[in-house]
């Protein structure tokens, strides 16, 4: 049981950041949701990296004579994750920059009151 | 080995290379002088069409190619990214070039006033790689990461005349979009990664099982890819962001949209090609089910791009409601070939989908080019406040019919052929389906025969006396579509049997795509 919880905490994470993305109607909070859905997604990805047993892949820590021993970890995952996260934070500034904008031209955060953009 | 081979050889790397290291060199170039960068950027992208052009010469006569980065031999775990290009991959990277192309040219007089211009042509070029990564690569992660820089630069150039709400609004409706989108791909790979540790599309394809978990991520790549291409009901991004980006933009995010639309086709027809006519429950095939489903919200798309488009009076964003209408044929013809898998209709309705990925580039591009143009010369927007055009701008009214008929699907223009495909292997299928695209098509023309009555005939408005054609380089923007419009619709087996056929028997024959990765090395 107590293995699936990180996946449950994925799940409830993501949940949370559509909640956030679809019922808010602060932008920021928007903005905040899509990041929680980012971290629940990276957290995914994290939790596969685990192998039971597993060796960190470095190679100069070895033991002399050896190789490539079969407990060696891929780091496919983490590669993946770090690469996420750096595309992460592209996005999150590039949206904070346009609440900013947003904010300047409307004086107002609230999605109500900004909507032009309507039929 | 001569210089040709090699360049031949290492040209998948280079189509993606030359148009990001020149994005960039960009803003340096443009130190220089502002005549400098425009050229340098049409340079870069004429060299890399070489390329392109290189190697699709080179896939249509000798098959699927593969280019490795990192680990050539399998001794090691895969550390290693593969580009795998196949035919279907060459005919998107073509429409790509081509879009990109014009959309430059038609720049250098849209946009010469503005300032910013040495970021946009950097984040226009970023967008063009993006696009011909995500046709190029056979890396499930790397098409992510292409997605994502698609999503990014995209979302930056809409927000380009940073001035206008609107835009700002648009730009933020797409980015929430298309980042969601995209991180719900991003899951749907640690899915597939969980459970076979590959990221490889053929490797992955090859070991697909089909299980819970695989449909969980089919239906979470349907979905995201489906929004990233503008299928209702998701579609609410898209005339926004069409109508509020400059138009010379809309061609460059059209064709990351259509990259996205590529990507969902890959992943259909080549990832879950395996498995697709396993039965799911009451002995239905998987196929069936996933086919009338898009075909479904193909028919929502169709329906509602041209009501919706009824009743616009902003041109840009009505012309963007008839792009959700054209990308709901696309999805028709390809769910009607996905429900029929197997049998010949299915194979010419995939044709006729194909096709209209061009014909969509053409047609609606082209009718962004000419609102563009209208609305460079008049400053205004709005149907209510246009009339009269057609005394002082002939050529554009010329191109506007061209594209007018395209877009309605009227023989000889090129909207007919694919449509034609499609009405023809769709009434296999369902006859209903066939009079609601043809339905859709007679609203599309006169949705924009009402444009031009508005806009270019009827009298002359007081303020519009001293409107002048557009500049040069517009016109010859708009002419090359035309042209390409013209010429389509009078061979259209000129296209169909050298780059539409190969395209749909690379997307059909799965397994030739598997092999190449998982027999050959």
């Amino acid at each position: 049981m107590i293995e699936y919880i990180p996946f449950i905490a994925v799940v409830a994470m993501i949940l949370i950041g559509l909640y956030a993305v679809v019922f808010r109607r602060n932008l920021i909070k928007i903005v905040i949701g899509i990041s929680i859905i980012e971290s629940g997604v990276n957290l995914f990805l994290i939790m596969l990296g685990y192998r039971e047993g597993g060796v960190a892949p470095i190679f100069t820590s070895l033991p002399p004579g050896t190789t490539y021993p079969p407990e060696m970890v891929l780091p496919v995952p983490q590669a993946l994750t770090l690469t996420s996260i750096v595309i992460g934070v592209a996005v999150l500034a590039l949206m904070l920059s346009l609440v900013m904008h947003i904010y300047r031209k409307y004086g107002t955060l609230d999605v109500r009151k900004i909507r032009r953009l309507k039929e | 080995m001569t210089v040709l081979e090699a360049l031949l050889q290492h040209s998948p790397a280079l189509i993606i290379a030359i148009p990001l290291l020149s994005a960039f060199l960009l803003p340096l170039v443009s130190r220089i002088h502002a005549k400098v960068r425009d050229v340098f950027a049409l340079v870069m992208l004429g060299v890399t069409s070489c390329f392109v052009g290189l190697l699709a010469s080179d896939v249509l006569s000798h098959g699927p190619r593969i280019y490795i980065f990192g680990a050539q031999n399998l001794r090691v775990p895969l550390v290693r990214i593969l580009f795998e290009v196949d035919s279907m991959g060459v005919f998107m990277a073509i429409i790509t070039m081509m879009l990109a192309i014009i959309a430059v040219i038609y720049s250098w007089s849209f946009l010469h006033q503005e300032d910013g211009l040495d970021k946009y042509y950097t984040l226009l070029l970023l967008v063009v790689t993006s696009a011909l990564g995500m046709e190029l690569t056979g890396d499930i992660f790397n098409f992510f990461v292409f997605l994502e820089i698609s999503c990014i630069a995209s979302c930056a150039l809409i927000a380009f005349w940073v001035t206008e709400g609107e835009a700002l609004e648009a730009a933020f409706k797409y980015i929430v979009v298309s980042s969601i989108g995209a991180l719900f791909v991003l899951f749907a790979i640690g899915i597939f990664y969980a459970q076979y540790n590959a990221l490889n599309i053929a490797t992955l394809a090859h070991l697909l099982l089909f299980t819970f978990l695989d449909k969980i991520a089919l239906v979470i790549l349907l979905v995201s890819l489906g929004m990233k291409a503008g299928l209702a009901p998701m579609h609410m991004w898209l005339p926004d962001s069409y109508g509020r980006a400059p138009p010379s933009i809309v061609l460059i995010i059209m064709s990351a949209t259509l990259a996205s639309f590529y990507g969902l086709l890959r992943v259909v027809f080549t990832f879950y090609g395996n498995v697709l006519t396993t039965s799911l429950r009451f002995s239905l095939p998987a196929h069936v089910v996933i086919g009338w489903i898009l075909i479904a919200l193909a028919i929502v798309s169709i329906l509602i791009g041209v009501i919706m488009a009824l009743v616009q009076t902003d041109l840009l964003r009505l012309i963007g409601y008839a792009a959700v209408a054209e990308i709901g044929y696309m999805f028709l013809a390809v769910g009607a070939s996905i429900a029929a898998l197997g049998t010949s209709y299915a194979t010419v309705a995939l044709q006729g989908g194909v096709l209209h990925i061009l014909n969509d580039a053409v047609d609606i591009g082209l009718l962004f080019l000419v609102a563009g143009a209208i609305y460079y010369v008049t400053k205004k927007r709005s149907l209510d406040d246009l009339s009269g055009l057609a005394r002082t701008m002939k050529f554009t009214t010329v191109f506007f019919i061209i594209g007018l008929l395209a877009v309605a699907g009227m023989p000889p223009l090129n909207g007919f052929t694919s449509k034609f495909l499609i009405y023809e292997s769709v009434y296999q299928l369902n006859p209903i389906l066939s009079i609601i695209a043809l339905l859709g098509s007679i609203l599309l023309l006169a949705i924009f025969v009402k444009v031009l009555y508005a806009a270019f005939l009827g009298p002359e408005l007081p303020g519009l006396k001293d409107v002048k054609e557009a500049p040069k380089s517009m016109l010859l923007a708009m002419g090359f579509l035309a042209g390409l419009a013209i010429f389509i619709g009078l061979f259209p087996n000129l296209l169909l049997d050298t780059l539409v056929k190969p395209a749909v028997s690379a997307l059909l024959d799965h397994a030739q795509y598997i092999s190449m990765v998982v027999g050959g090395l």
